[in-house]
């Protein structure tokens, strides 16, 4: 399985990767943007299932940790004026260190109380973030200005706004975080995670201290979808508490669930077609969330693993 | 000779029940020693405690000289305590391959090798003959290849005492054989504590017996010895001897 020729899997991603860059040229406007928003949420969905897939741990607070990038980053910029690549950093930073804390508390737990323990931090995240409105906008949120929407090179500038500077920044960080977790899942702590999913407690008795192990994963998870906050702040300019909100973290399992958990390119093909169901559905009936609750119920009962992982499991055993 | 292991007023209640009860046990390099007893003796409390996986109530468990009482259970495996499980718990959604790599890539400092732990791997493998069935899934192996992709794990944590619980439990009897052979091979490098209720497999392997009865230890001495001792058998038995 994992010592088999690691060719095939990095020709599918790169394959991958080289089809989304070539859309860019061809997409209409409106999938155009719709793809570089799905991108971005794309890599929201691939932390998240760094933790849920390959650990197994279900997590119902990860909109803290998208949350903790977009304000971070945007609040950087807005208050600070901070220029875009800080910002970001400083985003990444702080998903960074409230996944550690996060961890560190809600590892003590397992299984149910795991996910009430970080669906409650989530909602004190949400409420913090209300409360101080006079910071983050509240409910209301808060607009990235424009002109703060640039990446200066010297003398060079790129503006985020431009909508294939946007598509491009998008499919830039979607390629590097799709790239990290298909080394990270063929490596050998990626055989680890997958070996605590499976019996922590046989896992323990190989020597193997699963708290760390499960700590980093929290973290590499947390940072991810913090920088897929950060960029989604940066790249369509808006900041409000409605990402913090629990139907956030929420949404990254379903789509991870769809896609496939446990596969790398699972996140990216859920969100895709879960936002695309509900685009072609909206544009015929007002019940549309009616029809996506039809299709996510065929879909659980037709591919209980999800569409990723259903092929793998039928034709191609070395999907990663 | 110092002992590898020694145990001093080892105990472990469970509610009301005293499953281990002070328990002074010492074990020598290089020895297998097997430990036997009738269900419900304390046997598997015993070397649960001795692994980590569980806490004692009191007393203290010595190995190679540190007191590890308070150690968690992976790091005493780090120091060389490795166990088998007696329930086969073999990853079985996972290749034989990668159930082996586990052990393997955690005892390598030597983060960089890439060949190292093909190499580490496929030795264990040959060792319990396993080799041609990399790839099946642990899951799919029959039991008794079960119960050695087990002792083969065990084996690539290159442990200085192994613990075997009931290795043989559920095994066919030319199965048994092959066995008996492996645990002789392994005790060349380890140090062997092996809980056994299969009794010509205890008197073909063991150096010394121990045997336990309600959280005690009955009796101890070589295999001739505790054939010969009333008692053991009034334990096992339930007969009582004039």
């Amino acid at each position: 399985m994992k010592d088999a020729s690691p060719a095939k899997p990095y020709a599918l991603h790169l394959g991958v990767i080289a089809l989304l860059f070539a859309l860019s040229f061809v997409l209409p406007d409106y999938h155009h943007g719709l793809l570089a928003r799905i991108m971005v949420l794309a890599v929201f969905a691939m932390g998240y299932n760094m933790l849920f897939g390959y650990v197994g741990l279900l997590s119902l607070g990860h909109a803290m940790f998208f949350a903790a990038g977009l304000y971070g980053a945007g609040l950087a910029v807005i208050h600070l004026g901070w220029s875009v690549p800080a910002a970001f950093a400083v985003g990444i930073l702080c998903g960074a260190v409230l996944s550690l804390v996060i961890g560190v508390l809600a590892l003590r737990t397992s299984g149910v109380a795991f996910m009430i323990v970080t669906m409650m931090f989530a909602q004190v995240f949400y409420l913090v973030m209300l409360y101080l409105a006079s910071w983050t906008g509240g409910d209301q949120g808060m607009v990235v200005p424009q002109p703060a929407r640039v990446l200066s090179f010297g003398a060079t500038s790129l503006e985020l706004t431009n909508p294939t500077v946007r598509y491009m920044s998008a499919l830039a960080l979607f390629s590097i975080v799709l790239l990290v977790t298909l080394a990270i899942v063929r490596s050998r702590y990626g055989r680890v995670l997958v070996a605590i999913r499976e019996n922590e407690e046989r896992t323990k008795m190989l020597g193997y201290d699963t708290f760390s192990n499960k700590l980093a994963a929290v973290v590499v998870s947390g940072t991810i979808c913090a920088a897929s906050g950060a960029a989604y702040a940066l790249l369509f300019g808006y900041v409000g508490s409605s990402f913090a909100s629990v139907q956030y973290s929420i949404l990254p399992l379903l789509w991870v669930l769809l896609g496939g958990a446990a596969t790398t390119l699972g996140p990216l093909v859920g969100t895709l077609f879960m936002y695309y169901v509900v685009d072609i559905t909206s544009g015929y009936t007002s019940a549309y969330l009616l029809i996506v609750g039809i299709a996510l119920i065929l879909l659980v009962l037709f591919f209980p693993k999800g569409i990723l992982g259903t092929i793998r499991h039928r034709w191609l055993g070395w999907l990663p | 000779m110092m002992p590898l292991l020694t145990t001093k007023g080892l105990s472990r209640n469970f509610g009301g029940l005293r499953a281990v009860d002070n328990v002074d046990f010492a074990l020598m390099p290089g020895e297998i020693r097997a430990v036997i007893g009738p269900n419900g003796a304390g046997k598997t409390t015993f070397v649960s405690l001795v692994s980590g996986r569980i806490q004692p109530s009191s007393g203290m468990v010595v190995f190679d000289g540190a007191d590890i009482t308070g150690l968690p259970a992976y790091a005493r495996v780090r120091l060389g305590v490795a166990y088998t499980f007696q329930i086969t718990s073999v990853f079985a959604n996972l290749s034989v391959y990668d159930n082996v790599a586990l052990p393997v890539q955690r005892t390598l400092t030597d983060g960089r090798s890439k060949g190292a732990v093909r190499t580490g791997v496929m030795a264990a493998l040959e060792r319990t003959g396993l080799a041609d069935r990399t790839h099946m899934l642990a899951g799919q192996l029959s039991y008794g290849h079960q119960r050695l992709l087990e002792v083969a794990m065990g084996l690539a944590l290159k442990p200085r005492l192994l613990i075997l619980d009931e290795p043989t439990q559920g095994l066919a009897d030319s199965e048994i054989d092959n066995f008996i052979e492996l645990v002789r091979e392994i005790a060349k490098s380890a140090t062997v504590l092996l809980i056994e209720h299969n009794m010509p497999v205890v008197m073909h392997l063991a150096d010394r017996i121990t045997v336990f009865n309600a959280g005690r230890i009955l009796a101890e001495g070589t295999p001739e010895q505790i054939r010969a001792n009333t008692e053991v058998q009034d334990a096992y038995l339930g007969t009582t001897h004039g």
